[in-house]
């Protein structure tokens, strides 16, 4: 799962591969994150930039820090990113999604028959998010 | 970090000529405590001469040098807290790698036996053969295990992978991380293989014909070019204003990369617009950086085959 590339800031990578994790419940609220250092030997990158991503999350109080025990995942931190994502959605996907749709030549109603069947799919693969 | 405020290493209008050739004209750098730091350029662009100045090893025909503050000439006690491994590292004749270790662990005050000992098994380095008969890459090998053994304060490695396999390079990678996190120290690192190390890089120096082209954190570097791609009139006019780093085109398609950071209102113009925008990895834009600089300077009287 070493996904860093070489194109964007290294630490915003990191941020988010954490915000990932929390996002899908593998890191949950309240466990000890990996220490920057294990960050560091993982993705192999240098450790000052694994910290900055982590306290890129602190910052954003996604993450907090416990004096001389390490960083944790804040309470609400999971529900914080789904929104900040959700209004992100549109931007993201959705409008890519619909100029690729119109260049293609599928209309409003084509579109919402596929987004609807590839909903069900999704939900029968059994999303994370209810 | 001891003395956040004090660089490591400090240089100042640094010149250097051999005869009539110039290897570095006017070079000014600081190179902060307990990074790691890739110096990175084509062959003869300098690098060697720069890091035998950096390293208090060679001598600058002008310009000032300041290793912890202090001038490493006048200074006996500089030289032990910098360990410089060079590119053809010279080690007497008849020694072995197990009396090169050990001569190196006398020199340097911070040499942690334990360290090279790993190292020698993760290299299976012959460690009783003469040095003179051992392969490039376990030549390069002792040079790694010493560079990284010494834990000096100041280490600088010039392209140190010659003869190592892909294997052998990521272990050193890898180790480098490792021990670098444990016990950080200033790194520099020059290197033809940007790719393979640019994660490791906080911080990068990019030379060209003897001087600094870039000087620039690795983190900001990447995101600071984009590629526009798309019908080569709306490529055009996209990207008016900005410098132009490279040009590719095919028909009546263009790619253009350009220096600059786009903000959300640009991404969505060029969206509009039915152009792509993708990101240029660091390789590329150090590539691309240094063409474009020689696009723009003519060759002056500097050689290229200048080692």
């Amino acid at each position: 799962m070493s996904a860093i590339d070489d194109s964007r800031p290294i630490f915003i990578q990191i941020a988010e591969l954490v915000e990932s994790e929390i996002v899908a419940g593998t890191m949950a609220e309240e466990t000890q994150v990996p220490s920057t250092n294990e960050f560091a030997a993982y993705y192999r990158i240098n450790p000052a930039t694994a910290a900055k991503g982590v306290n890129l999350l602190v910052e954003r109080g996604i993450l907090y820090k416990k004096r001389g025990i390490g960083m944790f995942v804040s309470s609400g931190a999971r529900e914080k990113l789904l929104q900040i994502r959700r209004s992100a959605f549109q931007v993201q996907y959705i409008q890519p999604l619909a100029r690729e749709a119109r260049k293609l030549g599928i209309d409003g109603d084509q579109l919402s028959d596929m987004v609807r069947q590839s909903l069900a799919a999704a939900a029968a693969e059994g999303s994370v998010i209810q | 970090m001891r003395h956040p405020s004090e660089p490591a290493i400090e240089v100042r209008n640094l010149k250097k000529s051999f005869r009539d050739v110039t290897a570095l004209d006017g070079v000014t750098l600081a190179l902060e405590p307990d990074r790691i730091y890739g110096l990175l350029g084509r062959n003869g662009a300098g690098k060697t001469t720069l890091m035998s100045i950096l390293t208090g090893q060679g001598f600058p025909s002008s310009g000032e040098v300041l290793i912890h503050g202090t001038d490493p000439y006048e200074n006996d006690g500089t030289l032990a807290r910098i360990c410089f491994i060079r590119e053809s590292q010279k080690y007497p004749e008849d020694f072995t790698p197990a009396q090169a270790f050990k001569a190196a662990a006398l020199f340097f005050a911070h040499w942690d036996q334990e360290l090279a000992d790993g190292l020698v098994a993760d290299f299976a380095l012959p460690l009783t053969r003469r040095i003179k008969k051992l392969s490039r890459g376990q030549l390069s090998a002792v040079g790694v295990i010493i560079g990284m053994a010494s834990r000096a304060e100041i280490t600088v490695f010039d392209e140190p992978y010659l003869g190592l396999d892909a294997v052998a390079r990521q272990i050193f990678y890898d180790r480098l991380v490792e021990d670098f996190a444990r016990h950080p120290r200033t790194i520099v690192l020059s290197s033809h293989l940007i790719d393979e190390i640019a994660n490791l890089l906080e911080h990068v120096v990019v030379i060209d014909k003897g001087r600094i082209l870039l000087d620039e954190d690795a983190d900001s570097l990447r995101g600071s070019a984009v590629a526009v791609t798309g019908n080569r009139e709306a490529v055009e006019g996209f990207i008016g204003g900005y410098r132009v780093l490279h040009r590719d085109a095919l028909g009546s398609l263009a790619s253009v990369t350009i220096q600059g950071r786009l903000g959300q209102t640009q991404r969505s113009m060029a969206a509009e617009l039915g152009l792509e925008l993708s990101p240029v990895p660091l390789q590329q834009l150090v590539v691309r950086t240094t063409m474009a600089a020689q696009a723009e300077t003519p060759l002056e009287n500097h050689q290229e085959a200048l080692k």
